[in-house]
């Protein structure tokens, strides 16, 4: 299993250069730059000989490809650059907004979970009933809401109707801020969540080993637990691995909304002002999460299902 | 008897209210304000800065020698009580306040001030403000790095500054500015990413407290501020909130104290009955219109320029497009400026005039313009094209119009890629520096987007720069303006109407035309009534 690992690890390297390529160019090719956002473009004139003095210092007079190799030598140290805005090294304004995010994420991965899932198989379970009916019907509304609109609604129901939490905000970290960010975010998974798992369970009381099970007189409930469930939860795990993944870089709507401090709203501020090196780092990070979550779904497979086995 | 006792009794109800009206500044509590223009701060080193984002909290952190008076809508002196100013106007004596303390408890003094202007001036540091030093004897030398300090600036004693200016023009519009805040060295020095980051020290009324990265900042109290008794806040939190709808719900939750209105929810607001009565509105210095590109072959003719004004009836796309969220423009210059000429008229909507001035420029079936460009913005972006459209017609004019988003438009616009382009440009408060954008010598990379060129234009200019009686000198940029108006650049659209809510608890916000989210927090207060009134 470690030297699959090892062998995952280093396929990782030409899809991280092949997206460093495509990044650097389509960030490049964008018209607009972050020496104009600097100085004040639309306030007032402009200081030209001060846009000229930033367009150097920030490499930006270089041409593109000895830009990209300069950019590709540090990244390989390690050196995500420097922000062209903030005057900051962009690993540690990366560092400081990853800890919300994965907050932020792990809060709606784990609404979407321990409400999903448990939906979906009873759900299955009560296969055409009014509650199954009833509960894929709110779960195809709960993919289909948009964010955006659904982050206002619950802020107008229980920021401004019933005035128990914080409308928008980091705070000081507190739980309550939290809650309706993390409600917006997890609500969409949760329907996503319920779907399949409502899927993967229907399939498998189809199959033949649980009609045997079943046959020879087991338990309902020993058979939904003991062959229901953990062949379910491969594909469910499946999809939830990935989602999470994706979620990282999915905060972005809500975070805005929220004003939460993320590496999602970082990401859009840094691509309205052109400031490159932030925008790669973010992205830069977000694909790493994701590439890492994948391995480690593929690697749990092996601890749910024994018949999964990695050389 | 009865009867008197009646009256006394009437009396004191109606004295009650009366009383609670005038109620006196009350000190203490935390004020939740934002900072709502695109995304969270960059730093917090003012002269490092740019953008209205960052400034509109350092200016409650930072002083800088000049204050903007919004009462006035004219600059004043902050830092000094005393200015004398030599018969040529190149010889400026500062009297500082002897009184003014940093964050970190030193006496600010005259060596404070030579220092940050030499900072700004250092090329080393590349701050954006440079061009607010520039106009101080010496400081194009520090600039090209031919001179280590500012030959102008010189101390007499540690209260009073003498600066020697390379023309004659008034130091007050550029030292206003929060670029230009005073800082002290030992603050800065070898520390200037702390200074950036997590330790700024100024002389304002507030000092850092923290920064939550996206997501807010907060500034506290600063006891020994120079001002008695001022400010009366305890703490004034920054909520980093660019999302007007997400806003919208955070006033409406009187989680925010005060928010900056949008065209989207001002209808709502002004048919509020508790939120009408507390909006405060100000024509800000932003001249939104439609620009003409000189080079485009129709432009050259004044007649062509002059006809659009006439042919689009302006005044009904404001009230039905932008909900009069917005004030008719007369002229370049706005209302709130000082060299605003109040007897001048606004081009009428009059159809006809505007078909014989057509024929007359030799287009009597119109023309076509093929790049209209402008952004997505509500009220000064693409749909108004959209809306003079069926006007535009009526003279034979037909659009293309481009959508595209404001960093890719100034690109455009420096490089003159474009035949009209339909933005809001900052048209004050400093007058010389507002008209100097359609100066022949400046370039489209310095502001002239439109490549305006007018002989007469640029004669008066001059000798409005080179006139030292202030009434002579607003008299000419008057006629400047009026020019502008005969001769027109661009199709004046509108002065933005800034407008920002508050809650009732809230007193001391200020009208301010500059800026509207400039609001100095020194003499803002809550009452009782605010459900912050005594968080600390």
């Amino acid at each position: 299993m470690a030297a699959y690992a090892l062998r995952r690890l280093i396929q990782f390297i030409p899809t991280i250069v092949g997206v460093t390529l495509i990044l650097f160019l389509l960030l490049n090719v964008l018209p607009g730059n972050a020496a104009l956002m600097a100085g004040g473009a639309q306030d007032t004139n402009v200081d030209a000989t001060y846009i000229e003095l930033m367009k150097k210092e920030w490499g930006l007079d270089q041409p593109l490809h000895t830009r990209y190799l300069d950019y590709m030598s540090r990244l390989l140290v390690g050196d995500l650059g420097k922000s062209f805005l903030r005057r900051e090294p962009v690993a540690g304004l990366l560092a400081s907004r990853i800890w919300p995010t994965l907050k932020l994420a792990v809060v709606a991965m784990g609404i979407a979970v321990c409400l999903g899932v448990p939906l979906g198989f009873y759900s299955a379970l009560r296969q055409g009933s009014w509650a199954d009916t009833g509960s894929m019907v709110g779960a195809v509304s709960g993919v289909s809401l948009p964010q955006f609109w659904l982050g206002l609604l619950l802020m107008f129901l229980f920021a401004v109707k019933l005035p128990i939490l914080p409308p928008q905000g980091y705070g000081d970290g507190a739980a309550r801020n939290i809650i309706l960010p993390g409600v917006t975010l997890g609500v969409g998974y949760m329907a996503l969540l319920a779907r399949t798992t409502r899927a993967a369970v229907v399939e498998i009381l189809n199959t033949d080993y649980i009609r045997t099970a079943q046959a020879k007189g087991l338990p309902a409930a020993v058979v939904n637990r003991k062959h229901v469930l953990r062949n379910a939860l491969i594909l469910v795990m499946t999809t939830a691995g990935l989602q999470f993944g994706g979620l990282m870089g999915h905060t972005v709507i809500v975070e805005k909304l929220f004003s939460w401090p993320g590496v999602g709203s970082l990401l859009v501020d840094s691509i309205f002002q052109r400031d490159i090196p932030v925008t790669q780092g973010c992205i830069m990070f977000l694909i790493l999460v994701f590439l890492l979550v994948n391995l480690a779904v593929d690697l749990l497979y092996a601890v749910i299902d024994p018949r999964i086995e990695y050389r | 008897m009865k009867r008197l006792l009646a009256a006394i009794v009437v009396i004191a109800l109606l004295a009650v209210p009366a009383l609670g009206q005038a109620q006196t500044p009350r000190p203490g509590g935390t004020l939740n304000f934002m900072a709502p223009y695109g995304g969270d701060l960059l730093g917090l080193d003012p002269h490092k800065c740019t953008r209205i984002q960052e400034f509109l909290v350092l200016m409650n952190i930072y002083r800088s020698l000049y204050r903007w008076d919004p009462d006035k809508s004219m600059p004043a002196l902050d830092l000094a009580t005393q200015v004398d100013v030599s018969a040529d106007g190149l010889t400026y004596t500062y009297h500082l306040r002897k009184n003014v303390k940093f964050h970190n408890g030193r006496l600010m003094n005259a060596d404070d001030i030579i220092y940050s202007y030499n900072r700004i001036a250092d090329p080393n540091l590349k701050s954006p403000s440079v061009r607010f030093v520039r106009m101080i004897k010496g400081a194009g030398d520090v600039i090209d790095g031919k001179a280590q300090t500012i030959s102008g600036l010189k101390k007499v004693d540690d209260f009073t500054l003498q600066m020697t200016l390379a023309d004659p023009v008034d130091p007050s519009f550029s030292l206003r500015e929060p670029g230009t805040a005073i800082v002290p060295k030992e603050a800065v020095e070898g520390k200037e990413d702390a200074f950036n980051t997590s330790a700024p020290v100024g002389c304002g009324p507030f000092k850092f407290m923290r920064w939550v990265k996206g997501s807010e900042i907060i500034l506290e109290k600063f006891p020994d501020f120079f001002m008695a008794g001022r400010p009366l806040l305890d703490k004034v939190v920054y909520r980093i909130a660019s999302e007007a709808s997400a806003r919208d719900m955070a006033f409406r939750a009187k989680d925010l104290d005060a928010t900056i209105v949008e065209g989207a929810q001002y209808e709502a607001y002004k048919n509020d009955p508790v939120i009408s009565k507390n909006l405060i509105e100000v024509a800000e210095m932003f001249t939104r219109g439609v620009a003409f590109n000189m080079d485009f072959e129709p432009f050259k003719k004044k007649e062509v320029r002059q006809a659009i004004n006439y042919a689009v009836d302006r005044e009904l796309i404001i009230k039905k497009l932008l909900k009069d969220k917005a004030f008719l423009a007369t002229s370049w210059l706005p209302t709130s400026s000082a060299a605003f000429d109040k007897t001048s008229k606004p081009y009428p909507y009059d159809p006809k005039k505007a078909k014989e001035l057509m024929v007359k420029a030799g287009y009597p079936n119109g023309f076509a313009i093929d790049q209209a460009i402008g952004t997505g913005n509500a009220s000064w972006g693409v749909v108004v094209y959209e809306a003079m459209l069926p006007f535009l017609k009526e003279i034979g004019i037909t659009l293309k119009i481009q959508q595209m988003e404001g960093a890719a438009m100034v690109e455009r616009l420096k490089n003159g890629e474009f035949q009209t382009f339909i933005w809001s440009m900052g048209s004050g408060p400093d007058i010389l520096g507002t008209l100097k954008r359609f100066s022949a010598e400046n370039t489209r990379a310095g502001g002239n987007y439109f490549n305006y060129k007018n002989p007469e234009f640029d004669k008066l200019l001059n000798q409005a720069a080179a006139e030292r009686d202030p009434a002579k000198k607003l008299d000419l940029f008057k006629k400047a303006n009026n020019l502008l108006f005969d001769d027109p650049p661009l199709w004046f659209f509108n002065y933005n109407k800034a407008v920002m809510g508050k809650q009732p608890w809230v007193h001391g916000l200020k009208p301010v035309a500059i800026e509207m989210m400039f609001q100095d927090m020194t003499e803002v207060w809550v009452d009782d009534s605010s459900p912050r009134a005594k968080q600390k």
